[in-house]
């Protein structure tokens, strides 16, 4: 088991032709990730590496190949549309891993999505992978092992810095999911941690988030509330300074709101493990398993 | 972005906003000159991308021309949390009846715009929040549909008490809506929205703050940028595709990813060390990038370290080691270098370095905890 993604799990490429979209599509097929299809505007009738199909149209790709998931590779100025089109497709998973999507337009696609009844992964995010079953998105597979630890970021080279440690000392994971550092994403921390409790291939969870926001303490409140499985957790941005954007347009710490401190304090408050360093994460699941 | 007071405030002009007029000044001349063709008592306002003008003693009243141009360059030039003033806005003083706040405010938890009025204006929102909560009235938007009359409504109520004032204010509420979306903003306020004695409601102060991701579909929003009212050390950083704040430490730190260069500078700051600056070098990194990160970070002479934290994904670490041998060739580093990098091609990367006089870790802990040592003038383990 795993959540979200597993072998199961049919993939829709959207800007498959594009740099980052062909690179990428490359990488989750010798993954083996079961790319179905590829959609460009123009480009429909093409194949992609010799054997994956590619359509002019979201809808054209479905109706095809009746794929369930969508990853999302065009530019930002487009992307909105994109998350829309695959949306009114009917995939039941959405993948954007497109960064610098304006946010109010998140404010018109988020909506949208929710009332399709689809899950949306991102924006701004490297996307999800079940080792060993699927990657949907950007993870480098070679991290990753499986085995019994879900992971949940709204980062992404920190999300492979933890795993990378995880995995060399040998803490194997169910699902590792890539949330995006954006301000309006699709889903959060705590569709995640409800979604690994439920998860019987998940034994407990590693968690890191950021400052700015609230995510953080509210998913503390739905551990302590909600969840059986140990939760281990971790806050960047320790040492940032009020008011300054730190890279991602979500990690902004505005007033007394969002800080480290506060978000430490939160998960001390819900019983879970607090990893000071990403490598704690190790000793301390380690306790917990 | 932020921008300026003066060119918020032209911009809910163009949507109709009741706003004084107001003219920027660069010297003492120019906001005498302003103030004389105004005639009567004027306000000289510093233009700054900073909070707290007032307090630092950056907003004075003139009544006279001449007073004018003596408070004009007092503030030319002070230094407000850290950044200098270079412009000030002159405009005409109003009698002022009544103050209270307007915003829109992009909100994560409702990922919706929220609207949020107070009649307790001209102090800083936050602390209406703090001490009378009661006093706010927050409203989220749909922004399918806009800011509907009904809402304008209840709204301008919260606030006022005189119909027409309210349907006034109601107005103005639009027109703040229709700025906030049409510029792509993640704040729009106006603070304080005032009533003079005659009943009018105005304008007074303006803030705007434009979300990046926006800015390549408003060119025009995008020339608003006043680089001098930045540190130079980040508009540099800027125009080279970087990402970068400068902070007070010594150990300099160029990393890939926001997430994991927040984590690598609270790594140096739990191994007694401080971090120089935030560097994000991005995703798709070329040598370039590295070239122009090393320029940054060797500039600022409080760097007594330099550390390297590239975990490749879709960056290669063979373009980081590049970077980083053909920046050291062009201009000698005078301070310690640490580099640690894993991930894609790495074997490559590691032979570059090498061949090259480096040396290297792939260990995130052991380089932080070397860069930490180096810094305070000790030695690598």
């Amino acid at each position: 088991m795993s959540i979200f993604v597993d072998k199961n799990t049919t993939v829709v490429v959207q800007g498959i032709t594009g740099r980052d979209g062909s690179f990428h599509a490359k990488q989750m097929l010798e993954y083996g990730t079961r790319i179905v299809a590829g959609v460009t505007p123009g480009k429909g009738g093409q194949t992609f590496e010799d054997r994956t199909p590619i359509f002019n149209t979201v809808a054209d790709a479905v109706a095809a190949t009746g794929a369930n998931t969508s990853v999302i590779y065009v530019p930002p100025m487009f992307a909105a549309d994109a998350i829309m089109e695959a949306a009114d497709a009917g995939f039941r998973l959405i993948v954007a891993i497109t960064e610098g999507l304006p946010v109010l337009d998140m404010t018109r696609v988020y909506p949208f999505v929710m009332e399709k009844g689809a899950r949306l992964i991102g924006p701004n995010c490297p996307g999800l992978i079940t080792p060993g079953q699927s990657k949907v998105g950007i993870i480098p597979g070679r991290i990753c092992a499986p085995g019994g630890v879900g992971v949940v970021s709204r980062s992404g080279t920190l999300t492979y810095e933890v795993v990378y440690q995880l995995t060399r000392a040998g803490l194997g994971q169910s699902t590792c999911v890539g949330i995006g550092g954006d301000p309006i994403n699709g889903t959060n921390f705590i569709d995640c941690l409800a979604a690994f409790e439920a998860d019987p291939a998940t034994k407990a969870v590693a968690m890191m988030g950021e400052i700015g926001g609230t995510d953080e303490q509210d998913a503390a409140a739905f551990v302590k509330q909600n969840m059986k499985k140990p939760v281990v957790g971790f806050i960047a941005g320790q040492t940032a300074p009020a008011g300054r954007r730190m890279g991602h347009a979500g990690a902004i710490i505005s007033g007394s709101a969002g800080t480290a401190a506060e978000k430490i304090a939160a998960f001390e408050a819900a019983g879970m493990g607090v990893a000071k360093r990403p490598i704690d994460f190790v000793e301390l699941l380690k306790k917990k398993l | 972005m932020n921008i300026h007071e003066y060119q918020a405030k032209e911009l809910l002009r163009k949507e109709g906003v009741p706003i004084p007029p107001g003219e920027v000044a660069r010297t003492a001349a120019e906001a005498e000159a302003i103030a004389r063709k105004f005639g009567g008592t004027v306000v000289v306002k510093a233009q700054v991308h900073a909070g707290g003008r007032g307090k630092a003693g950056g907003v004075k009243l003139a009544k006279s021309p001449e007073e004018a141009r003596e408070i004009a360059s007092k503030i030319l030039g002070m230094q407000i949390k850290g950044l200098t003033v270079e412009q000030v806005l002159v405009t005409p003083a109003a009698d002022i009846a009544t103050e209270a706040y307007a915003g829109v405010i992009l909100d994560r938890a409702t990922k919706k715009p929220v609207f949020m009025v107070s009649p307790a204006g001209g102090i800083d929102i936050e602390e209406v929040a703090a001490k009378t909560p009661d006093k706010i009235l927050k409203l989220p938007i749909d922004t399918r549909y806009g800011l509907q009359p009904y809402q304008a409504s209840r709204l301008g109520f919260f606030l006022y008490d005189d119909v027409k004032q309210v349907r006034t204010a109601g107005k103005v509420l639009q027109q703040l809506y229709v700025a906030f979306m049409k510029n792509g903003c993640s704040l729009a306020e106006i603070n304080p929205l005032v009533t003079t004695p005659a009943g009018d409601v105005v304008a007074l102060d303006a803030k705007m703050v434009i979300d990046d991701n926006e800015l390549d579909r408003h060119p025009e929003i995008a020339a608003l940028r006043d680089e001098s009212a930045e540190a130079p050390s980040e508009v540099q950083a800027r125009n080279a595709n970087l990402t970068f704040i400068k902070l007070d430490g010594n150990v300099g730190c160029v990393v890939n990813g926001a997430g994991l260069a927040m984590a690598t500078m609270d790594l140096v700051k739990y191994y007694g060390g401080e971090p120089a600056n935030f560097l994000d070098i991005g995703g798709s990194s070329n040598p370039e990038k590295v070239v122009n990160a090393l320029k940054i970070i060797t500039a600022d002479k409080n760097v007594k370290a330099i550390l390297f934290n590239i975990f490749g994904g879709i960056t290669r670490t063979d373009d980081v080691a590049n970077g980083i041998v053909t920046a050291t060739k062009q201009s000698p580093l005078k301070v310690p270098i640490v580099i640690r990098l894993t991930g894609t091609n790495e074997e490559i990367a590691m032979k570059i370095l090498q061949e090259n006089g480096f040396s290297a870790s792939s260990d995130m802990d052991e380089a932080v905890k070397n860069a930490v040592a180096l810094a305070k003038g000790g030695k690598a383990a």
